[in-house]
């Protein structure tokens, strides 16, 4: 059985009088410790899809099934129960995360929602997550408008690992970090699913980072999937117009 | 400090300063109950030293009436201002987050409050429920929660759409929670500066419903001194004069100590 089943997910938004398909009869499935990318030009729905995936915007149509349950037919406690197996984290660091909250705040809320941990044990957790993102447990008093973009991520990255998830989505996670930052947060995630065997949904736009990441990836161009297959397939050899526009825009790939 | 930089907001905040502390200290300034004859009735201002502001009709010491009244004025006036914002939050916060039928009733609601001068419904309730410290200053914030009501909503609908917002739901916090932990507190600043308008405008009602005799009658307030003055007025106008003057100060005061607040914060953001 399949992780996460999606299929069918379609939603549209009106714009004037016509709708503008953000997810149109989106299907595809992830595996247990698989990372699954999604790439597409901007605007193409990837986004929306990590939203709707997620739960976090209602779909038009579609099932979206995450180790067998039917999350579209849950009960609200009933699903934010479930939410605690399926993470997300944004693009933006700078917004994703309350600023008046704290780091440690931000990463206990998860553990108070999903674990029956003692205030000791949920501090000592706090600390060994915050060790896990390599950041000094001392940050946990600051206030997260005091910290930095790259710290932002890795407190969401550890905040999103608090609950244990199966299924993190990580929509364009490092696009806003700088280059170098950019590198350490993926080796960051890679080591994570190493002893994890956490799966990811990662949504980029960044066709390095897919050959780098992903295992498998899936092309998406407004709205629709027009391609799958394995990232080193893909990236080398795209079937899809929309694909190969991305390869040729793409800086050189890196070799690996 | 930028707080204290402007003269206009140093001005405001000197007022209300020496006004708290002489609210704070009437008791041990003015010892004496001050409703007691402290000398001869009527004496004017600035005539005997041990009673400087002379005495009312009764022979009772103005100054210890007008020191001990600051204290309920400035009580009144805060913890009203204080009942409207909790109540104008807690409204605004869920109309604007949770939306939909019950934002709609609860901004219907504000309308109605709204529409009736906020007076009238002081006058109204007092009226009915009778008058006594408590009941005045829900009184006074049954009229002015409309204010920081609507300021609230307003800012919680930009709020909601915050990705930190949306990240709270992934992780499965209850929307209650989410409303008054993680949106409430970053709606509040513009909801704060609202705060010395109606603090001064509690404090006018305040002395309005003394003056019409609604105040709480245990209490010597302000506008309880205007009115018994105004019996007068013509013999002996510094009855009513000294505590009028005594209102338009504090309400100054409340009132450039707050544009202070404001401006500072301004600045704070434009340099942030
Ligand atoms: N709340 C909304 N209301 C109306 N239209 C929307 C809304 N959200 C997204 N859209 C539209 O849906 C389409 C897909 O948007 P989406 O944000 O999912 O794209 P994206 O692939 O994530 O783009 P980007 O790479 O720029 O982040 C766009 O045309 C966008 O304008
Ligand atoms: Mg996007």
């Amino acid at each position: 059985m399949p992780l996460l089943a999606v299929s069918g997910l379609t939603k549209r938004y009106r714009r004037g009088d016509t709708l503008v398909s953000a997810a149109d009869d989106v299907s595809f499935t992830i595996e247990p410790a698989e990372t699954l990318a999604l790439v597409g030009p901007s605007g193409s729905g990837k986004s929306t899809i990590a939203r709707l995936v997620t739960r976090l915007i209602e779909p038009d149509a579609g099932t979206i099934l995450l180790e067998g349950t039917n999350l579209r037919a849950l009960k609200p406690s009933a699903l934010r129960a479930m939410r605690g197996r399926l993470q997300i984290v944004f693009q933006d660091p700078l917004a994703a995360l309350n600023p008046r909250a704290t780091v440690g705040r931000v990463i206990e809320d998860p553990l108070k929602i999903h674990t029956r941990f003692s205030r000791g044990e949920r501090r000592s957790r706090v600390a060994s997550l915050l060790e896990r993102v390599r950041l000094d447990p001392a940050l946990a008093s600051r206030p997260i408008h005091e910290i930095s973009g790259g710290q932002r991520q890795r407190v969401a990255i550890a905040r999103a690992l608090a609950s244990s998830p199966t299924l993190i989505v990580l929509d364009e996670a490092v696009s806003a970090l700088d280059v170098s930052v950019r590198a350490e947060i993926l080796q960051l995630l890679k080591r994570i699913q190493r002893e994890t065997r956490v799966a990811y949904f990662f949504i980029t736009h960044d066709l390095g980072v897919v050959r780098a990441m992903a295992d498998r990836v899936a092309v998406l161009d407004g709205g629709r999937i027009v391609e799958t297959g394995l990232a080193s397939e893909v990236v080398s050899n795209p079937q899809s117009e929309i694909g190969k526009a991305l390869v040729a825009a793409a800086p050189r790939l890196p070799r690996s | 400090m930028t707080l204290l930089r402007t003269p206009t907001a140093l001005l405001g905040f000197a007022i209300l300063f020496a006004l708290a502390l002489v609210a704070l200290l009437a008791p041990l300034l003015f010892p004496a109950d001050p409703l007691s004859i402290a000398g001869p009735a009527l004496l004017r201002p600035f005539q005997d030293a041990s009673l400087p502001l002379g005495t009312d009709r009764l022979g009772r010491d103005v100054l210890a009436e007008l020191v001990h009244g600051a204290r309920t004025s400035l009580l009144v006036g805060l913890a009203a201002a204080a009942t409207s914002i909790i109540i104008g939050s807690v409204v605004g916060t869920l109309a604007g987050f949770l939306g939909g039928i019950l934002d709609e009733v609860l901004m219907r609601v504000t309308d109605a409050f709204q529409t009736v001068p906020g007076f009238l419904l002081a006058l109204a309730f007092v009226s009915v429920v009778g008058p006594s410290l408590p009941v005045v200053v829900f009184a006074i914030a049954l009229g002015a929660w409309t204010g920081p009501a609507r300021v609230a909503r307003a800012e919680v609908l930009s709020i909601r759409e915050r990705d930190y917002v949306a990240g709270a739901r992934a992780i499965g916090m209850h929307p209650l929670k989410i409303a008054f932990r993680e949106v409430l507190p970053n709606a509040l600043p513009p909801v704060l500066a609202l705060s010395s308008v109606i603090v001064a405008a509690a404090v006018l009602t305040e002395a309005a419903l003394s003056f019409l005799g609604l105040g709480d009658p245990n209490r010597i307030t302000w506008g309880g001194m205007i009115a018994e003055g105004r019996t007068i007025l013509r013999f002996a106008p510094y009855l009513s004069i000294i505590p009028g003057i005594a209102l338009v100060l504090t309400v100054l005061g409340v009132y450039l100590a707050g544009e202070g607040v404001v401006e500072a914060s301004a600045a704070r953001k434009v340099r942030a």
